[in-house]
């Protein structure tokens, strides 16, 4: 005798309910991709790093006196957006308007200020291969931030015309998470190139 | 009207009605529309596996002129120039544009199918990936056919590739073309993830998935991670040469090796992800003419996986003649020969698939089963290699040639054309003819041999690789001759091939669903299969739901009567171990959203060709648009609420 076995499943949800849906493995898959070309560019910083002559640090003693209250501020705008999800999901939209706003807002400052800290820098991207490594490494991080913040802006727009409800924000979670991963990926390469050589990285 | 939010899904069997509902929902409009909007993996499929077989026989011809060139010592048929420009084309085209979008191709065709689902998790990334690879290919040959092909051969190392010895648009072309490709492989990699990890029907949980989504799975997750390296190795050479940079310039405190590097930690990972989904067809090929289960499945879906882990750490032996420490050749050393034992998991298990068979003799069972053999001897050239002093000798010989064609024809190409055998019957509905596929087969089989056998000895009597030309009185004359010789019979193979497909579209025999009375899901379909794939989602009970009954299973899989899904363009979505139904999944309607994508990287890609920033910024303003329009969130899609209350 056999037996046949058939899948009946009772209620399911039709569609993205919350953050369970494909689109959010999709934008999950993406930053996987994303957070690897980080690591190969580091990878380059830490290789050519060992391998280099004395002197090709330009900047032995990096200055703190901005990046790192930009750093402060571009991870606490994680939570200022955090904030604004949440707001979505209480259906409060005051809230995750300013959530959005609020996290646009910080991730413009911290792009202006980076714009400044490579103004200030004493060496070009042609000087070596270090100045090459830093701003092609914060040249793509920035680029990063740019699309994160028409993501944000996007949502700000979107939620503005009150796209959203508390089951249907897969794009707001999605979203969301990709501006966590443009912050958290700056604490890499901030680590990288302005607390390694403090602890002897290449000096 | 307002969905649902949530539903039970109705349980039925296959209707005339059901099946006009469903023709309606998921059928693609004929014309332009349907031209430049289908997501239908079927269709997105075909094209991959079309578009491949073109670049493949592109590739096959750039062969033919060098061999003629090197048939005999000392021809003038071909500058040098000409020459590395064509073997690195021929590099490019056979490596990046035929062996993985041809494995991409019949895994966009048949995943769904193998998953009893109804379309891929993101049918519209899935447009997306072919429009890029086509697009990129195009601007990869633009440079070719204007005389600015690639020349410093496909793993095109640095110096060679700067701007100071070679200030042609070549290297640019080359850089930018593969950034551009890059986006394809990587978008791909993602649907494919996805798609195999949520929509398998109800019941194939982990231990019941067919080993060809298993290759193509370890595959693209190798994909996800590994292509970055390579975009990025090709972005630093094109900013070196446009901007002035030092990555790779010692001068400039530059590292050459730098690029070897993150060119092999891609490059390595890359030789297993266009074999591991081949390999995948045989696994589920050979059986069906063995009339029996694969040996050895559980062994042989974790040796595929294995081979994955351990191929990210032997980059390295690609470039043991570089003068690095010797502590870190001989780890990569000992990874790539530990490399051997999964690998040889999957020989020895078609081996016993066979020996305790009962082989029927079909064209596709002659490709899978010489594609055992071509492995292990491509194998073992890889293990001979994997030696440091051995490489030394050998490297840069015509040793490593034939070892690289074995493992990527042998391996690719030989299951490829076996797969086409087997599958061709379920996509067109006809029937290959069986005494042309003989005469394919051997000649095949041995044009190739006779090519490529000849190799190995060149090498050990030193003749070196890419040199355009080579001396007489060396000792090398009949062997190229005979090389020579053996790839115009191959050709004559492929051209054969070419006439089986074009014949039997037209007058082949009707193939009905299933032809070779295999087990897997995709032959319980129509051929070809309707735009919907499955009437009905089918539950599965075992690895082989069309075998059970023969089998003696006690537990069968149910194919006729499943959930109807018919509200909306719908499938099923599942949980990635167990497969239980957890969602109803709303899939998008054809859109023009990945096409004007791709036309805006295609501006984005020629400003940044040409340099001129207005063209990059009209190309960064039309790719933003596009991914707006394409992201904006839609009600059919339910990502926004259908009525605000």
């Amino acid at each position: 005798m056999s037996e046949l076995v058939l899948a009946q499943p009772g209620k399911l949800p039709v569609g993205p309910i919350g953050r369970r849906g494909l689109g959010y493995w999709g934008v999950a898959t993406l930053v996987a991709s994303e957070a690897a070309l980080f690591a190969y560019l580091l990878f380059s910083y830490y290789y050519t790093g060992a391998t280099a002559q004395p002197g090709w640090l330009l900047e032995p003693r990096p200055d703190m006196a901005l990046a790192l209250p930009n750093t402060i501020l571009l991870v606490a705008s994680s939570f200022v957006a955090w904030f604004g999800e949440r707001g979505v999901h209480s259906q409060h939209r005051p809230q995750a308007l300013m959530g959005f706003g609020g996290a646009f807002a910080m991730g413009s400052v911290f792009a202006l200020v980076q714009w400044f800290e490579w103004k200030a820098k004493h060496f070009q991207i042609g000087t070596n291969s270090y100045a090459s490594l830093y701003f092609v490494t914060t040249g793509f991080h920035m680029a990063h931030v740019l699309a994160g913040l028409i993501v944000l802006l996007a949502l700000f727009t979107w939620t503005a015309l009150d796209y959203f409800s508390p089951r249907r924000r897969l794009t707001v979670s999605a979203g969301v998470l990709y501006w966590h991963f443009v912050d958290i990926v700056w604490l890499f390469v901030f680590t990288t190139y302005y607390v390694t050589p403090y602890l002897g990285f290449a000096r | 009207m307002r969905v649902a939010d949530f539903r039970t899904p109705a349980v039925g069997t296959d209707s005339v009605e059901h099946q006009a509902r469903l023709t309606r929902l998921w059928e693609t409009e004929p014309g332009i529309k349907g031209f430049f909007g289908t997501v239908d993996h079927k269709e997105i499929g075909l094209r991959y596996i079309v578009t491949a077989f073109i670049l493949l026989v592109f590739g096959g011809i750039e062969a033919l002129i060098m061999r003629v060139q090197l048939a005999t010592p000392g021809a003038t048929f071909l500058t040098p120039e000409q020459y590395n420009q064509l073997f690195s084309t021929h590099g490019m085209t056979m490596i990046f544009l035929y062996a993985s979008p041809i494995l991409s191709g019949f895994s966009n065709y048949l995943w769904p199918l193998l998953m009893g689902s109804r379309d891929m998790a993101f049918p519209r990334l899935n447009a997306f990936s072919y429009w890029v690879y086509l697009a990129s290919a195009a601007f990869m040959y633009a440079g070719f056919l204007t005389g600015n092909g690639p020349n410093d051969g496909w793993f095109n190392y640095v110096p060679y590739a700067l701007s100071e010895f070679n200030p042609g648009l070549n290297q640019d072309y080359y850089a930018l073309g593969m950034v551009f490709l890059g986006i394809s492989v990587t978008v791909g990699a993602a649907n494919f993830i996805v798609t195999a990890a949520r929509t398998r029907a109800p019941g194939m949980s982990v231990n019941r998935i067919p080993i060809l989504v298993w290759g193509t799975l370890t595959a693209n997750a190798a994909n996800l991670v590994v292509v970055p390296s390579v975009s990025l190795a090709f972005f630093l050479l094109w900013l070196e040469r446009q901007f002035g940079t030092h990555f790779f310039d010692p001068a400039g405190g530059g590292q050459p090796l730098l690029w070897q590097h993150l060119f092999w930690i891609f490059a390595h990972p890359w030789v297993y992800a266009i074999v591991l989904p081949a390999m995948g067809m045989v696994s589920d090929g050979l059986p069906v003419f063995c009339r029996r289960p694969l040996v050895g499945y559980s062994l042989v879906a974790l040796s595929t996986v294995a081979t994955m882990i351990f191929g990210f750490g032997v980059w390295v032996h690609h470039m043991f003649a570089t003068g690095i420490p010797g502590l870190g050749l001989s780890f990569f050393s000992g990874a790539s020969l530990v490399i051997v034992f999964p690998s040889a998991v999957a020989v020895f298990a078609w081996l016993a698939t066979i020996w305790t068979g009962r082989p029927v003799i079909t064209t596709a069972f002659l490709f899978f089963s010489a594609t055992i053999l071509l492995f292990v001897i491509g194998g073992v050239s890889g293990f001979m290699t994997a030696s440091v002093p051995v490489d030394w000798q050998l490297t840069d010989t015509y040793f490593v040639v034939a070892h690289i064609h074995y493992v990527l024809i042998g391996i690719n190409v030989f299951p490829v054309v076996g797969g086409v055998y087997f599958w061709f019957p379920k996509m067109t509905g006809k029937l290959l003819n069986e005494r042309l596929g003989r005469w394919n087969f051997w000649t095949l089989f041995i044009g190739f041999n006779l090519g490529f056998l000849p190799m190995h000895l060149s090498g050990l009597w030193g003749m070196p690789r890419r040199v355009y030309t080579y001396a007489d009185g060396m000792g090398w004359n009949t062997l190229n001759m005979i090389t020579s010789i053996g790839s115009f019979v191959f050709a004559i193979g492929v051209a054969l091939l070419i006439v089986n497909v074009l014949k039997s579209l037209k007058s082949g025999a009707p193939a009905g669903n299933n032809p070779w009375d295999a087990p897997t899901l995709e032959w319980a379909t129509t051929s070809p299969p309707p735009p919907y794939n499955f009437p009905v989602i089918p539950t599965v009970a075992s690895r082989h739901p069309l075998w059970e009954e023969q089998l003696g299973d006690a537990v069968r899989s149910s194919i006729d009567r499943g959930m109807l899904l018919d509200e909306g363009k719908e499938t099923i979505g599942t949980t990635a171990l167990d497969a239980v139904p957890n969602m109803i999944l709303e899939m998008p309607e054809d859109s023009y959203a990945p096409f004007l994508l791709t036309v805006g990287l295609s501006v984005l890609f020629v400003g940044m060709l040409v340099k001129l920033f207005t063209i990059i910024w009209i190309g960064v303003a039309l790719t933003a648009v596009a991914l707006l329009f394409w992201m904006w969130p839609r009600r059919q899609l339910l990502e926004r609420e259908w009525v605000h209350e």
